[in-house]
């Protein structure tokens, strides 16, 4: 793809521009922020990558992890602001789930250990995992906020906090869980998921792009399970004291 | 009754307060074993917020609580809750059908209860056993303050804090439970402490009374002072209800 074709593509950008301007939608200004966003973050971090790939440098290739962990957490964290020490929850989270998917793949050579191969897909996995993050987070505040009677009723019966937690905690797991596997089962047959597209776009053999494919969307299995969980397990004993009592939820 | 009686609970000087907001003011008080003791006291008073003091969802501000003579704060936490029986003001009930909420506390316990027990249970506090399968959703309040009333029951609790149980029932229903709870204070020496609003009810159950008012203890003592208070504010309070 050459430049001129590039900023032909601009034309797309275009289209909702004038689409918003006539309809009065209003969304003009946060089309071109947007634009001019995707734009600049993209080429930076092909510059970047493209310096990491040739430095060959394990160094730079945890700093790039380090900076995904960083902006997944800064994105979610404003989620579960009610829930303390969110921060180095999440960043827990980000680094075991990393950990055991890199550990999994290395170890068993599943992908070779070559930064083409561990940085998109720790990208992959870490945004993913992000996600997830919020999603859970979300609708653990807002069950733990709805449920709070019934919560406060079992800690009353003598139940322990884990038991008093334990419906919110299953539902807003299970809630979080089920976009991932839904759009699993429908994948392919709507659309073509974007990094397999990317590949067949680019020349690869798409039996292959399949192959490739197939492994993330095992991956983000994994990374969805592993990360709902684990943030809920960090999350709830938060949410009370030492006297088994029930801690108001910081607005 | 003598300051010698048995004690079950006792405050000593118990604030709480929610943020700055103070809530209980300096409670001195406490309530005798093995006796029916009503707390009366306009809305908003802090009757509620005294009994989940008393269970231990909530500690004081500052002060003590003491439970059988020792500190609250002596106790396990579910240990505490499991000999005191809460029945909630609003009979919160958890989703699923009324077997399910009877046999909770056991569950919270690894352990189960029997359908029979339940039935009985249900026939004790004057429910046809066959509503056993039954949704909560679809049962009437008076039914709902039913079920929370045997399930209180089930860990056969030696402190019963029973908070309005009675307030969603017809008359007939409303002596039946008062029945049922003299009776458990007769035969098995439960502690019973009552909330209501119902001032007649107040007199006919209790032994002794507390009048809480914009949470303070304002009086307390045997039952009779409800027909002669001391404080006039407290007796602006009793002819209020009377009128
Ligand atoms: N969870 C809470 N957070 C903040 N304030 C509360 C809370 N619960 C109760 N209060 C306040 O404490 C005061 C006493 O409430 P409480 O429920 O103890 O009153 P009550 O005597 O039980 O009233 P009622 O007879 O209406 O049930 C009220 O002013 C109420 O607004
Ligand atoms: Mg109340």
């Amino acid at each position: 793809m050459s430049f001129l074709t590039l900023t032909l593509s601009l034309i797309f950008v275009l289209i909702p521009i004038v689409l918003s301007k006539t309809l009065k939608l209003g969304l003009e200004k946060d089309t071109i922020i947007a634009t001019i966003r995707s734009i600049i973050q993209l080429l930076a971090v092909g510059y970047l990558l493209t310096f990491v790939f040739d430095s060959d440098n394990f160094f730079y290739l945890v700093c790039m992890i380090i900076l995904m962990i960083g902006a997944a957490t800064q994105n979610a964290r404003k989620k579960g602001a009610a829930i303390q020490g969110i921060t180095w929850k999440l960043i827990v989270t980000f680094i075991f789930v990393e950990g055991l998917t890199q550990g999994i793949l290395l170890g068993l050579q599943i992908t070779p250990p070559a930064a083409q191969y561990i940085i998109p897909i720790s990208g992959m996995l870490i945004g993913n995992s992000m996600v997830l993050s919020i999603l859970f987070l979300n609708r653990f505040t807002s069950e733990v906020e709805t449920r709070q009677e019934e919560t406060e009723l079992i800690l009353s019966l003598g139940g322990t906090p884990k038991q008093a937690i334990h419906m919110p905690l299953i539902h807003s797991i299970k809630a979080s869980l089920i976009p991932t596997i839904e759009s699993q089962k429908t994948i392919g047959l709507v659309q073509l998921p974007g990094m397999m597209s990317g590949q067949i776009i680019a020349g690869a053999d798409p039996a292959q792009a399949v192959q490739f494919q197939l492994l993330i969307l095992f991956l983000l299995l994994t990374t969805a399970a592993v990360t709902s969980i684990m943030l809920g397990l960090l999350s709830y004993p938060t949410l009370f004291n030492k006297q088994m009592q029930m801690l108001k939820i910081r607005e | 009754m003598t300051s010698s009686d048995p004690v079950a609970i006792k405050f000593k000087n118990v604030n709480y307060s929610d943020g700055k907001l103070p809530i209980l003011k300096n409670i001195n008080g406490f309530f005798p074993k093995a006796k029916i003791t009503t707390i009366v006291g306009p809305s908003g008073a802090g009757k509620t917020t005294l009994f989940r003091l008393c269970n231990g969802l909530i500690s004081p501000s500052s002060g003590e609580t003491i439970v059988n003579e020792r500190d609250i704060n002596y106790y396990e936490p579910t240990q505490l809750r499991r000999t005191f029986g809460l029945a909630l003001q609003r009979a919160t009930m958890l989703r699923g059908n009324v077997f399910k909420n009877l046999s909770m506390p056991r569950i919270l316990q690894d352990k189960r209860l029997h359908k029979n027990e339940a039935k009985e249970l249900l026939n004790d506090v004057g429910l046809d056993p066959n509503i056993l399968e039954r949704n909560v959703k679809d049962l009437s309040g008076g039914q709902r303050q039913k079920v929370s009333i045997a399930r209180t029951l089930v860990n056969k609790p030696n402190i019963l804090l029973l908070d309005e149980i009675t307030s969603s029932l017809d008359q007939v229903s409303q002596l039946d439970i008062e029945t049922l709870i003299k009776q458990l204070n007769e035969k098995y020496k439960v502690t019973i402490i009552w909330i209501t609003h119902n001032l007649q009810q107040a007199r006919s159950v209790g032994d002794y009374t507390w009048v809480m008012m914009d949470g303070q203890l304002v009086e307390s003592g045997e039952i009779s002072l409800l027909h002669h208070p001391q404080h006039a504010k407290v007796k602006r309070f009793i002819k209020g209800e009377v009128e």
